[in-house]
């Protein structure tokens, strides 16, 4: 990895990573804060919660690796 | 990602590939011999449950049936007892009815032959007392009617006297 | 139950062990011949380029099974401790030869009138002096690659795998046999709630209780093969079978060949089709509903692949950190491994259940019946 044409792909792949820190970051907040109000469907969040973030990381993934 | 397409060895995914269908075949059988298990089991505990729970209110009802039985006997014993202490009153009544009904036949048979000897006493006594009488009458006439007008004077006294009688 | 827990801190720390230990040979080869020959930048970078090569290697599959090396290459007196594997090669007919020919890479095989040579763990047909011709422009090599369907490493692991998977659920599946009580006995006791769960938490709310049953084979297949296959890649012993493509790529391939094969009429009519919305949208919508449902199997193996290269990557570079760095830096970054190594053996879990559980997901849109019947299990789940 030299040469200037490895710039851009690594500062979109810094971004792609920046955008699926937050995305995932935001599905955990509003799971912590669904299982906080309603602790008898801690489950059903759980679950969809590990879906969610799944999807969103594999995008992250996908574009890592296009670098 | 030129990277990723020449990491991709034709022959891992060949093998791979058979492997885990021939897995999943020889699987197959394991699976559903430990599911079934495993559904048998949740299922017969659930019926057992089911039954444990059936069996409790089976005894609930035969306590109720039991209590039932209890009271229903009670009852027939109070009734059995109503009725005896009925019989013995109507008994002891009717006795007494008939004790009086005796008695006053008693009486009146008595009353009835108390009347009667009374009436043939009576009845001979007058006779007697008639006999006397025409006895004495005659005595009497006898000695009176020595005389004419003693036996007149007799006879209209005697008159007289029937009248009054 | 604290004699299983001693048990597993052993292997634990045997593994982390003997992870260092593997390592320790080129932390030895490093500062034997070269500290005093070297300016200090020079050896910095040499460390660098060393524990990127063992990290690759660690990470590549092999057509040999190396437990561990010694001695320096430089020095010529390398020794592999370990075992060969055999070849196959498909290029205009089947050749088979066992991988130790090669002597890592170093001699030129010939057969059948052809030269093959092992370079970088992937086989190319040369001329007999072994020469790679390399392209001008690209730097790539332009030589030709014969089909190599070799029992390589990973091969020779998911057969083995798959081996003690098969005794392992054969035992659990006689065990119910013993007692006459249904209940399961040795490593059953452990692997029976997580069927349980994978039945009760995976299956039947994303297929439905009426169809999960069909599914149940594969899905529990796929989840115990990831779960220990991730576990295996844990150990000292260096395999990572899902970090190659191939393997994730063929198991979500499996998954989509399953869904496309059970898709029922609503599951084809909602690709093709779209049912209430108006026609327009439904052409435009028609490409779209076909390309995500090639995407999902796609991002199914990407998943797989990347969590556990990336994981590893991290281990691994710490793990160099270790050997390669100063001492000073060792006791945080040994604390920080094991914390990874912790996380790590958690992902090996959490991609197996993720594995699974997308896996139901597409089984279920794909038998799932009309928009009313779903609505009605909604409401009698709520």
């Amino acid at each position: 990895m030299d040469g200037i044409e490895f710039i851009p792909k690594l500062v979109g792949a810094g971004l792609v990573v920046i955008g699926v820190g937050i995305g995932i970051g935001k599905i955990g907040a509003s799971a912590m804060e669904g299982i906080a109000r309603q602790p008898e469907a801690t489950n059903k969040i759980q679950t969809a919660m590990l879906i969610a973030a799944a999807l969103i990381e594999g995008i992250g993934f996908a574009a890592l690796f296009a670098v | 990602m030129d990277k990723l397409i020449d990491g991709f060895s034709l022959g891992l995914f060949i093998w791979q590939l058979i492997f885990f269908l021939l897995i999943l075949g020889g699987l197959a059988f394991f699976w559903k011999k430990i599911l079934g298990a495993i559904e048998t089991r949740e299922s017969s505990i659930k019926d057992s449950l089911q039954a444990a729970e059936e069996a409790k209110a089976q005894v609930a009802q035969l306590k109720s049936s039991n209590e039932d039985a209890l009271r229903q006997a009670k009852e027939e014993r109070d009734a059995i007892l109503k009725e005896a202490r009925e019989l013995k009153d109507k008994i002891v009544a009717e006795a007494k009815d008939k004790a009086n009904e005796e008695s006053d036949r008693i009486v009146a048979n008595a009353r009835e032959v108390i009347k009667n000897e009374k009436n043939a006493a009576v009845a001979e006594l007058k006779n007697q007392v008639a006999a006397l009488s025409i006895e004495i009458a005659e005595k009497i006439v006898k000695q009176e009617l020595s005389s004419d007008d003693k036996q007149k004077a007799l006879a209209d006294t005697l008159v007289d006297d029937m009248n009054l009688n | 139950m604290r004699a299983n827990f001693l048990k597993t801190l052993i292997i634990l720390l045997i593994g982390l062990g003997g992870n260092v230990m593997a390592s320790d040979s080129h932390d030895h080869d490093n500062h034997g011949g070269h500290e005093s020959s070297m300016s200090e930048e020079d050896e910095s970078a040499l460390r660098k380029l060393l524990v990127k090569e063992y990290i690759n290697h660690h990470l590549e599959d092999s057509h040999d099974f190396i437990l561990f090396s010694t001695g320096n290459r430089q020095d010529g007196d390398e020794k592999h401790v370990g075992f060969a594997l055999p070849v196959i090669l498909f290029d205009g007919g089947i050749k088979m030869f066992m991988s130790s020919e090669f002597e890592h890479g170093e001699k030129v095989v010939e057969k059948g009138g052809n030269y093959y040579r092992l370079y970088h763990g992937k086989i190319y047909k040369t001329d007999e002096h072994g020469t790679i011709k390399h392209d001008h422009e690209t730097g790539d090599i332009t030589n030709d690659m014969p089909v190599d369907l070799s029992i390589t490493k990973n091969v020779v692991f998911i057969f083995l795998i798959l081996l003690l998977m098969y005794f392992m659920f054969r035992g659990m599946a006689k065990s119910y046999d013993k007692g006459g009580d249904l209940m399961p006995r040795g490593a059953g006791r452990f692997l029976e709630p997580i069927i349980i769960f994978i039945r009760d938490d995976v299956a039947i709310p994303n297929i439905g209780e009426k169809k999960y049953k069909k599914f149940m084979p594969y899905l529990l297949t796929v989840f115990f093969f990831i779960w220990i296959v991730n576990l295996f890649g844990l150990t000292p012993l260096g395999v990572n079978v899902t970090n190659s493509l191939a393997v994730t790529g063929c198991l979500a391939l499996l998954t989509f060949v399953i869904m496309i094969a059970s898709g029922n009429k609503n599951f084809w009519m909602h690709i093709f089709w779209m049912p209430g919305v108006p026609w327009p949208m439904k052409i435009v919508l028609a490409p779209i509903e076909l390309i995500g449902l090639v995407i999902k199997p796609f991002s199914l193996m990407i998943r797989l692949f990347a969590n556990i290269t990336a994981g590893h990557i991290v281990l691994m570079s710490l793990m160099g950190m270790i050997i390669y760095n100063s001492w000073y830096g060792s006791g945080l970054t040994f604390l920080l491994t094991v914390v990874l190594v912790l996380i790590e053996l958690m992902v090996a879990a959490l991609q197996a259940y993720i594995f699974t559980m997308l896996s139901a997901l597409y089984f279920g849109s794909a038998v799932e019946e009309h928009e009313h019947d779903h609505e009605h299990e909604h409401s009698v789940a709520h």
